[in-house]
């Protein structure tokens, strides 16, 4: 199939440049990725580390860090349903973080429920029932994988799924920059000129779903949650201005997803674990030392 | 202005109209005519669905019956085209959002921007149509803001946010101006500003409503006033409306509720 031979060549030449870069490196940081599963760790914790750190941004302001849980663990039962069926895992993971997302503003809408005992209400059920569908048919290697990532272990298919929804995500949202600005700062504003926010709405939490598919083989859906705050928050401390922040998100994303599965390949320690850790170490570093926002700035001031 | 019309019909028309919150029935059988190019201020005790009549123009909550027109179509044809610029009442907005000044007058062109080309449309602000940064300098002008462009919006004092936003919806040049208690929680030279630049709009033909409790300004600007407790209470000049018979009924709500039989206040 053509298609499939263009996003090998395209992944292939990707992979060149990635290499034609880490060769600058001293030779004891090279080192690791002569191995071709190395080198599709890296393309791979990169494209996961730029899309999260795009998403994070819109995570993080309009405060869906618990949304974004919710759908990270709604993805376990579809990932779970795919391999009964012999689906590609990505479309049940897919769905059922779609179904989910839409089950939580439903309850929410409909009821007196509020919406965070409604999305801990859909997604732990959801999760549970991935549990006990994976423990019938699948080894806990598999559970294990799925939950923590697996960077090491990036199939060619899997890579190139992250591939696509990089390039579905940042399409998005470059194509619907300023209704997505708009409708993460001022709602009402955004429906009061006629965008049509309840879409706006659910593509953002579609595309949500996106990314964390996307990160699934990286990070795991456990850990893919902090990826998509971490990113966003330490931007937020650093810039008063939209476009900057996204662009030092995605810097934490890429920094953190390349230090992280440097360091856990050198320490021999879980990759997933690593990446998260990086961030997170990056985001205490700026909250301490932010020029505008930092703590240290701060109590200065206050002296 | 981007539209011209007819100027014998009304800026806005309800014909019964019917609204609720989750099953809390707010505005009952409410009919009004705003006509172009007037102020009118809309006066009512808190909780008497004046806020709930700006939702049900922009489109933010749907009437459960009853008729809204703008200029003699439906409302949403004139979002769309950018006729209705809308200023909140907001203690509740997202302050710290990274957005400049500038920026945040600049959304009230996003609805208009819809009209410019597409290529210009992905290019970053700096490439965009020239009027939209003329209009937003003009407003931020206009509001005496133009030296605040670059600091983040939530470096602010409250009047200078309630300033910046009566600026997003000038930069919008639109026909007609919703404002949500544009004098609330403003020192008064900020409101003095305030109140001169909408009486410059008033003047170059812009329709004006706005929900204020202030009754002194109310009766120096306001060319008709719309008293409004769930019902219409009464329409008319600032006199008539402003006598201290009228402000009584409309605080005691003594025009009865009318009959709500067959009505579903549903959410």
């Amino acid at each position: 199939m053509p298609l499939e031979a263009w996003g090998d060549a395209l992944i292939d030449g990707l992979i060149a440049l990635l290499m034609a870069l880490v060769n600058l490196l001293p030779d004891t940081l090279a080192a690791p990725f002569e191995y071709r599963f190395m080198q599709r760790a890296l393309l791979t914790s990169i494209l996961v580390g730029a899309i999260c750190g795009m998403l994070s941004c819109y995570v993080v302001l309009k405060r869906w860090s618990l949304l974004g849980d919710a759908i990270s663990h709604a993805v376990l039962p579809g990932v779970a349903i795919a391999y009964l069926l012999g689906w590609p895992f990505f479309v049940g993971a897919f769905l059922t973080g779609a179904l989910t997302s839409l089950g939580i503003g439903a309850i929410e809408r409909h009821t007196r429920i509020k919406s965070d005992a409604a999305m801990g209400l859909m997604f732990t059920g959801a999760f549970a029932l991935g549990i006990v569908i994976i423990s019938k048919i699948a080894t806990s290697t598999h559970l294990l994988h799925i939950l923590f990532g697996n960077v090491l272990g990036v199939q060619q298919s899997a890579l190139m799924l992250t591939l696509v929804a990089g390039i579905i995500a940042l399409l998005c949202v470059w194509l619907a920059y300023r209704p997505l600005l708009l409708y993460a700062f001022d709602p009402q504003q955004a429906q009061a000129l006629g965008f049509n926010t309840g879409m706006i709405h659910y593509g953002l939490i579609l595309l949500l779903t996106l990314t964390i598919v996307a990160s699934l083989e990286t990070v795991g859906i456990i850990l893919v949650v902090a990826m998509l705050i971490t990113p966003g928050a330490t931007a937020h401390l650093l810039t008063d201005r939209f476009p900057v922040m996204m662009a030092i998100s995605v810097t934490v994303g890429v920094v953190s997803a390349v230090v992280g599965l440097w360091l856990s390949v050198a320490l021999d320690v879980a990759s997933g674990g690593t990446i998260v850790l990086v961030a997170t170490g990056l985001f205490f570093l700026t909250l301490v030392a932010a020029p505008r926002h930092g703590l240290v700035v701060r109590q200065l001031r206050r002296l | 202005m981007s539209a011209v019309y007819n100027s014998r019909c009304p800026a806005i028309e309800a014909r019964g109209l019917y609204a609720a919150y989750q099953d809390q029935p707010v505005l009952s059988d409410v009919s009004l005519s705003l006509p172009q190019g007037k102020w009118t201020a809309i006066i009512g005790p808190n909780g008497a669905g004046k806020s709930t009549l700006f939702n049900l123009l922009i489109g933010n909550l749907a009437p459960l019956r009853g008729e809204l027109r703008v200029f003699n179509e439906s409302a949403a044809i004139h979002r769309r085209a950018g006729h209705i610029a809308y200023m909140a009442q907001r203690e509740n907005m997202e302050w710290d959002f990274p957005i400049s000044v500038r920026e945040t007058v600049m959304t009230g062109r996003y609805g208009l921007m819809r009209n410019d080309p597409l290529w210009r449309r992905l290019l970053p602000q700096r490439w965009s149509n020239p009027a939209h940064a003329e209009a937003v300098a003009a407003a931020l002008e206009a509001v005496d803001m133009t030296s605040y462009a670059r600091r983040p919006i939530g470096a602010l004092s409250g009047g200078q946010k309630k300033r910046v936003l009566l600026a997003r919806a000038l930069a919008q040049q639109a026909n007609i101006l919703l404002l949500d208690e544009p004098l609330a929680g403003v020192d008064s030279p900020s409101e003095a500003l305030i109140l001169d630049v909408l009486d410059r709009e008033r003047k170059s033909g812009r329709t004006i409503v706005m929900v204020t409790h202030d009754l002194p300004s109310t009766r120096r600007y306001a060319d008709q006033v719309l008293l409004i407790n769930r019902v219409v209470v009464g329409a008319g000049s600032p006199a008539a409306m402003l006598s201290d018979a009228m402000l009584a009924r409309l605080a005691s709500g003594q025009t009865p509720l009318p009959d709500t039989e067959g009505i579903h206040y549903a959410a």
